[in-house]
């Protein structure tokens, strides 16, 4: 099913695989498709209206969070990821995985958590008062820079975990010989080192750059409304789900527009790059202050952004644990069990569906059909409240058909089978997360050259050999990596749980919202902390398995 | 052969398979929807609902379970689902809402005299589908070290320039303002109301997303007067009986002080409306309302309920007497209001 299309020219182009692949794009283009269609017939009272009031503002705020936050995590993330390759310093070896951690870290979790540690009458800022008095400096955290930030230190793990591949997927000779050449090291970096990089950055910052424009409620507690607010605004407030799916449109529209220019930037720069045995970037040991400064600039950002947080949140667990009584235990124990079911389903499914496009799509060998491919990541920038709208329309019109239908022909009415049941959840979290396990199997694939199929077939494999011996193997950490990221993302996800689950379905994640929403802050720390630490666990999995397969590297 | 069919229809074979497992977790979830002793119940409202349903399960062996939500959301899933939705009930945080309900034909109408007599008429829908509960009093909240009492009077007041950078108020997103500037259009028209809005962005109203974030701002002198609900000094004042925020009952002189609600409705399908009707008798008498009101400090609907201590000591008070079915009338012209005014 991974076989490349040089080696299957003799066979004659099936016409089953075609039409699973369109069956399976179509689907999750679908809800976006329903949401946009709105704007075929767009609401020109409200649009005028939004023109003339906080559409510029929302607008202006959009551009400003998505350039801070692909700013600051290409900063952070490309910086670290070379930091941690190149140079080694005392605990290198530990930060170059740690450093991955803050993605345990919800962004709104992390967005109130910074609230109530740098408000005004959070610790910080009271202890500036009380040092320096009442009218001392503190720079306000209720604004746009407290929103990048926070996002920015969540999302930075994307763009460190795809550079650091990157990086450490070159071969250290094209660097060697800039700089026998008379190159600095850092010039050998800008010219050499980054832009071989500089696809794995880019679809990391563009990761990001998709997560910040979904994001509707972290910007919410910084006050701070985008476009993604916008939506909720229009439908929440004014009442206007048609109006508010219009700009949901243009949002995946513009999303859309990313996504191309992405993969252009892609496009021009495809290396097939695997450096197998040879040797890579030549690590510099750092001695003096150098180090200490090395040594810094990986511990600050861990504590900014995972040690400081973990912090505040076991404050909270321990006095929580005071009052903790066994009901109110048991219900953390069964929204951690529902938790796990609905990530574990959901990454299996994702991956396998991100697998089967992936592989069909490479499989046809037809450049549309791969291009057409890519529309399935569409769905990660669109926020999650419009996604569940675009599924729960059409899923409840397949429900009523279905009743109506069954009823005729054998008088039984079998009540709500997709919106009442998992099926319109999972479906949610297909077109939500399909891009990342998508991108994760779609790279570790780009890996497999025409040349690997054809030395394996040249030194006499079948196809079933060159599939399970050669090409399993060396995308199998990319599905891994896939299947890990959905489990942590759905483990963290909101607006769409909140909206499709089943009767009394409660995650760990909703109970965190509802507690958050009624600032009851202790009450959010036990269930927090289980989302946190549970994403750990994969992560390091992920991480040792990475490490593992840059050891036994095919080439 | 082909191998490549058989990867692709096992494919697809595995993918029904797990839609398959997620219908029958979903289903076996749902399993006794129409089994009789129970009620299903979407709510916005999250709070300190658990130990009240526990509790009129205990008095009655119905079970009760609960999905919580947004407003909207819920709304828009009732209506998605149509006759075959599971919930019996929906119950909101904000009269606005209840109206649209009622509006969408979401809710079905209820003659029972024993909600018409614990239940005042003007926090209970005209027609019937809705009932407020409790009674949740949005006022003003100053600091005495830095506020007398006799600087305080209206709501409309604190548009005075004196206020400038002293008041902390909640953004436009949230309901609450909006129920507020809905009381205002009711009473000042919308041009009034929109000088109203105008005076607040003028005085530069910090705007914290979060009413206890707010009281705990006032508190270390972040601003020095604020708009709140009352509840949330209660809560913080059981925390912490020394709390330095003090409660002042806006508009006696006039109209009253804005009061919303929380409410419920029996939902227009509802699978086991006998048992719901019972429920909400249940919630509108004196033993479901000290448990509903009294958990989150709100004043009981049902006047011959005394409320919880804590509040009780605010003192009494007057509010206002129009019919909050107005709240949600009047909201989409709120928030056009709002964004005019440029308040965020």
């Amino acid at each position: 099913m991974v076989v490349s299309p040089n080696t299957n020219q003799s066979k004659r182009p099936s016409r089953l695989l075609p039409l699973v692949l369109y069956v399976t794009i179509a689907l999750v283009v679908l809800p976006v498709v329903v949401v946009a269609s709105s704007l075929l017939t767009p609401s020109t009272v409200v649009w005028r209206h939004l023109a003339q009031t906080i559409l510029p503002m929302l607008l202006g705020n959009t551009a400003l969070l998505l350039l801070g936050v692909s700013a600051g995590t290409l900063v952070i993330g490309t910086g670290l990821a070379w930091l941690i390759t190149a140079f080694d310093f005392p605990g290198r070896r530990q930060f170059r995985w740690m450093l991955v951690l803050p993605m345990a870290i919800p962004a709104y979790v992390m967005g109130f958590i910074y609230m109530a540690l740098f408000d005004f009458a959070g610790p910080f800022h009271t202890f500036v008062r009380f040092t320096w008095g009442q009218d001392a400096y503190f720079p306000q955290i209720r604004s746009g820079w407290g929103a990048i930030l926070v996002m920015t230190l969540t999302l930075y793990p994307y763009v460190y975990l795809l550079a650091k591949a990157g990086f450490e997927e070159q071969a250290g000779s094209n660097f060697e010989a800039a700089k026998a050449l008379g190159s600095s090291k850092l010039r050998a970096f800008f010219t050499i080192a980054l832009p071989l990089a500089r696809p794995s950055i880019a679809a990391g910052v563009a990761l990001a750059a998709m997560e910040s424009l979904a994001d509707f409620a972290t910007v919410r507690y910084f006050n701070f409304p985008t476009v993604a607010d916008g939506i909720l605004r229009v439908w929440h407030g004014m009442m206007d789900l048609g109006a508010a799916s219009e700009l949901a449109g243009l949002l995946a529209l513009f999303s859309l527009f990313l996504l191309l220019i992405e993969h252009r930037n892609r496009g021009r720069m495809k290396y097939y790059q695997s450096r197998g045995k040879l040797p890579g970037i030549p690590v510099v040991k750092l001695g003096g202050w150098t180090a200490v400064l090395a040594t810094l600039c990986c511990a600050l950002t861990l504590f900014a952004a995972f040690g400081l947080p973990l912090l505040q949140l076991l404050v909270w667990a321990v006095r929580e644990f005071a009052i903790l009584t066994p009901a109110v235990m048991a219900t953390y124990w069964r929204l951690a069990v529902n938790s796990l079911t609905l990530a574990s389903l959901a990454g299996g499914l994702v991956v396998l569906l991100a697998l089967i496009v992936a592989s069909l799509s490479r499989l046809s060998g037809r450049r549309t059909l791969q291009n057409l491919s890519r529309l399935v990541t569409i769905g990660y920038a669109i926020p999650g409240a419009v996604i569940a709208v675009g599924i729960l329309l059409p899923l409840a019109f397949l429900d009523h058909s279905l009743n109506i239908m069954t009823s005729e022909l054998w008088g039984f009415a079998p009540g709500l089978l997709f919106t009442g049941s998992l099926v319109g959840l999972m479906y949610a979290y297909i077109v939500r997360f399909m891009a990342i396990a998508y991108s994760s199997v779609d790279a570790s694939m780009e890996k497999i050259t025409p040349n690997t199929v054809l030395a394996a077939r040249a030194l006499g494999a079948n196809a079933r050999r060159v599939l399970f011996d050669v090409q399993l193997p060396l995308i199998m950490p990319g599905v891994l990596a896939g299947a890990v990221l959905v489990f942590v993302d759905v483990m963290k996800e909101l607006p769409i749980t909140v909206m499709m689950r089943p009767m009394g379905y409660d995650t760990l994640a909703v109970w965190v919202w509802q507690m958050a929403a009624e600032s009851l802050w202790t009450s959010t720390a036990l269930p927090a902390l289980i989302i946190v630490l549970v994403g750990l666990v994969p992560i390091k999995i992920l991480l040792d398995a990475s490490s593992a397969g840059d050891k036994k590297h095919i080439g | 052969m082909n191998k490549k069919h058989l990867f692709a229809g096992l494919a697809v074979l595995l993918v029904i398979v797990l839609f398959g497992v997620g219908v029958f977790v979903g289903r076996a979830n749902n399993r006794d929807v129409a089994a009789g002793q129970v009620i299903n119940i979407y709510t916005s409202r999250h709070y300190g609902v658990e130990p009240v349903f526990q509790e009129f399960t205990k008095q009655t062996g119905i079970e009760v379970r609960f999905t919580t939500g947004s407003d909207a959301a819920l709304r828009l899933r009732l209506q998605a689902e149509g006759k075959h939705t599971p919930a019996d009930m929906y119950i909101a945080v904000d009269a606005g809402n209840l109206w649209l309900a009622g509006q969408d034909g979401l809710l079905a109408e209820v003659q029972s005299t024993i909600l018409q007599n614990n239940i005042p008429a003007n926090l209970r829908d005209t027609n019937n589908r809705w009932f407020g509960l409790t009674r949740r009093v949005r006022t003003i909240m100053y600091h005495p070290d830095r506020v007398s009492p006799e600087q305080l009077s209206t709501i409309e007041a604190l548009t005075d320039p004196k206020w400038k950078g002293r008041l902390i108020m909640r953004p436009s997103t949230h309901s609450y303002t909006q129920s507020l500037v809905s009381s205002l259009i009711a009473a000042h028209g919308n041009a009034g109301a929109e000088a109203i809005v105008r005076g607040f962005v003028a005085n530069e109203t910090i705007l914290i997303d979060s009413d206890t974030r707010i009281l705990e701002a006032l508190a270390a002198g972040q601003g020095d007067v604020a708009i709140t609900n009352h509840y949330y000094l209660g809560r913080l004042l059981e925390g912490n009986p020394n709390f330095p925020i003090k409660v002042f009952w806006a508009n006696q002189g006039e109209r009253g002080a804005h009061v919303n609600i929380s409410g419920a409705g029996i939902t227009a399908h509802a699978r086991n409306r006998a048992n719901a009707i019972k429920l909400l008798e249940w919630l509108s008498g004196p033993n479901g309302q000290e448990l509903f009101a009294g958990s989150n400090h709100e004043f009981p609907a049902n006047p011959k309920v005394a409320a919880h201590p804590i509040i009780a000591a605010f003192g009494e008070f007057k509010t206002d007497p129009l019919n909050i079915g107005e709240y949600g009338r009047l909201q989409k012209d709120a928030v056009e209001l709002l964004n005019r005014a440029g308040y965020r």
